[in-house]
């Protein structure tokens, strides 16, 4: 095969992308992919580097039969977008936010092993994460009140009741 | 065109101006991974779904609130050759995946091209902030704010668990990937490299040569990021990478000076004959180019070369890259001739500066 660049040397550089959904290979020659530069190159096959090739290998160990948690029935397609999980392992990537709900049993283990924990901690968004921010307040209302309770400020704890009560209602509007 | 008049125009700033440890740090590089709630991922994208996207963005960088942090250029991917689509990648400003997005993709670019925000990548936004040296908190900082007023206009895909969701579930979370490109020659020459980078990999970090494969790294130079999105905040993330990163110009330091005690000679052979290719060879290929453009920077930063400016390394690696030459040259060019159009460049650079070899 030649390579698709020059079109002049032996193409020895097979480089697999997926774009804009579809799999795409380019076949190159060493000197093209060299001079395609940083980007291009750490698809190649072989490199130890290569991030998306550790993802899938860590995501096929994770379909692999046994791994679910025992007595949970996993959804095997997103409502939303359609996506199967058997998709995504292939190809590392979910279809639309809500996949990210639709197969939340299954992600936990995996997410324990690339990431360091299961939980944000980060950035909140403005907008999107305000209700985000105010569970978070009402979680560090309701431990302040039972240590206002057990070291016995009383009028402490009551005035913090009355903000968890205020709280509340906002949230389950 | 003059090339110092075509250096002016066709330079981003990170590749002029200096900063903190760059004698080893080239730059620092923050992006961000974000999503639109209730459109697909780029994968899953229809025609429509991608316009809604980029109509959505490109409203949104129109505002106001993002007018204050910097004037933007919005640029769908369609309207540029595929030499300018080649051109922004060699600079760094956008990925190669968005330049194969003929269709889908787009990017808005600051005038500096300090911030460029590339839309239907594999996330609906990666915003991305490009600095001189080592500047990742003001990268951060940079790449927050915008995110902050582009958000004023658009409502993000956050969860309150996994936070901003992402196409691939090794960017969920914060989404970030702060990065820095570092030049390691004196860990490279002293034969240390590889148990440096195995080192930094161990700690969740990852590396890799910049040009060519492995540690097999053309030029000396190397990019260490993180891996890890979730779980940690973004100063956490970008705390232990510069500690990290702060280890290793300590360990790069005392290489070079070690190399200039024990090995002079043999070091002002390398830095000077590396000089003399760059200033009279007729052909030269990209590989060949990084190396020697390594060494020369070695030498100007040990004292070995004097009157030769040190953004050179920095400048021709771009510069040298096929599209850019092509850009330069306003012609297509065949790999061999870019090997002569390459050399000559590179001469026509050096002459701009006025060198004395020490
Ligand atoms: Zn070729
Ligand atoms: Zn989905």
């Amino acid at each position: 095969m030649l390579c698709q660049k020059c079109h002049e040397r032996q193409a020895n550089v097979h480089v697999n992308k997926i774009v804009g959904g579809k799999m795409s290979a380019t076949h190159l020659c060493e000197q093209c992919a060299k001079e395609n530069g940083d980007f291009l190159t750490q698809f190649a096959a072989g490199n130890p580097f290569d991030f998306n090739h550790l993802l899938s290998g860590l995501l096929n160990m994770e379909s692999s039969p046994g791994v679910s948690p025992p007595g949970v029935v996993a959804p095997a397609q997103c409502s939303t977008c359609g996506m199967t999980y058997g998709q995504f392992t292939k190809i590392g990537r979910f279809g639309c936010p809500d996949c990210y709900d639709h197969f939340a049993v299954r992600l936990d283990p995996l997410l324990r092993r690339i990431q360091s924990s299961t939980t944000h901690t980060g950035k909140v968004p403005a907008k999107s994460g305000e209700r985000v921010k105010q569970r978070k307040t009402l979680e560090q209302f309701r431990r302040e009140m039972q240590e206002a309770i057990a070291s016995e400020q009383f009028e402490r704890a009551a005035e913090l009741r009355d903000k968890i009560r205020e709280l509340e209602t906002q949230l389950s509007e | 065109m003059s090339l110092s008049d075509f250096l002016q125009r066709a330079t981003s700033r990170w590749m002029k101006d200096g900063g903190p440890e760059d004698d080893i740090i080239l730059t620092s590089r923050i992006r961000i991974a974000r999503n639109l709630q209730g459109l697909p991922f780029p994968i899953l994208q229809t025609d429509t779904h991608a316009d809604e996207v980029i109509r959505a963005v490109q409203e949104a960088v129109a505002a106001e609130a993002v007018a204050k942090v910097g004037k933007f250029e919005f640029i769908r991917c369609a309207s540029l050759s595929p030499l300018d689509r080649q051109v922004f990648v060699e600079k760094h400003l956008i990925s190669p995946d968005l330049a194969e997005a003929e269709k889908h993709g787009a990017i808005a670019l600051r005038d500096d091209e300090a911030i460029s925000i590339m839309v239907n990548e594999e996330d609906h936004l990666r915003i991305q902030c490009i600095m001189p040296g080592l500047r990742l908190e003001d990268a951060w900082h940079l790449a927050s704010a915008v995110d902050d007023a582009l958000e004023q206009s658009l409502l993000y895909a956050f969860h309150e668990k996994f936070g901003y969701l992402t196409a691939c579930p090794t960017n969920v979370g914060t989404g970030i990937r702060a990065s820095v490109m570092m030049h390691l020659p004196g860990l490279v020459l002293s034969g240390n490299i590889q148990r440096m980078l195995t080192a930094v990999s161990h700690v969740g970090l990852a590396v890799r040569g910049m040009y060519g494969e492995g540690t097999e790294s053309n030029g000396s130079l190397f990019q260490v990021s993180n891996q890890v999105t979730l779980g940690e905040t973004e100063e956490e993330i970008i705390g232990n990478l510069s500690s990290v990163v702060h280890q290793l110009i300590d360990h790069e330091r005392a290489a070079r000076k070690a190399l200039l005690q024990e090995n002079r000679e043999a070091l002002e052979d390398r830095v000077c004959r590396s000089f003399g290719i760059l200033a009279y060879a007729r052909r030269m290929d990209s590989r060949e180019t990084l190396q020697r453009l390594s060494d020369v920077r070695l030498g100007i930063d040990l004292g070995i070369l004097k009157g030769v400016s040190s953004g050179i390394l920095k400048e021709l690696m771009v510069m040298t890259q096929p599209a850019f030459l092509q850009k330069y040259f306003h012609e297509e060019l065949a790999p061999g001739e870019r090997d002569i159009r390459r050399a000559m460049l590179v001469r026509e650079r050096l002459r701009l500066d006025d060198t004395e070899v020490r």
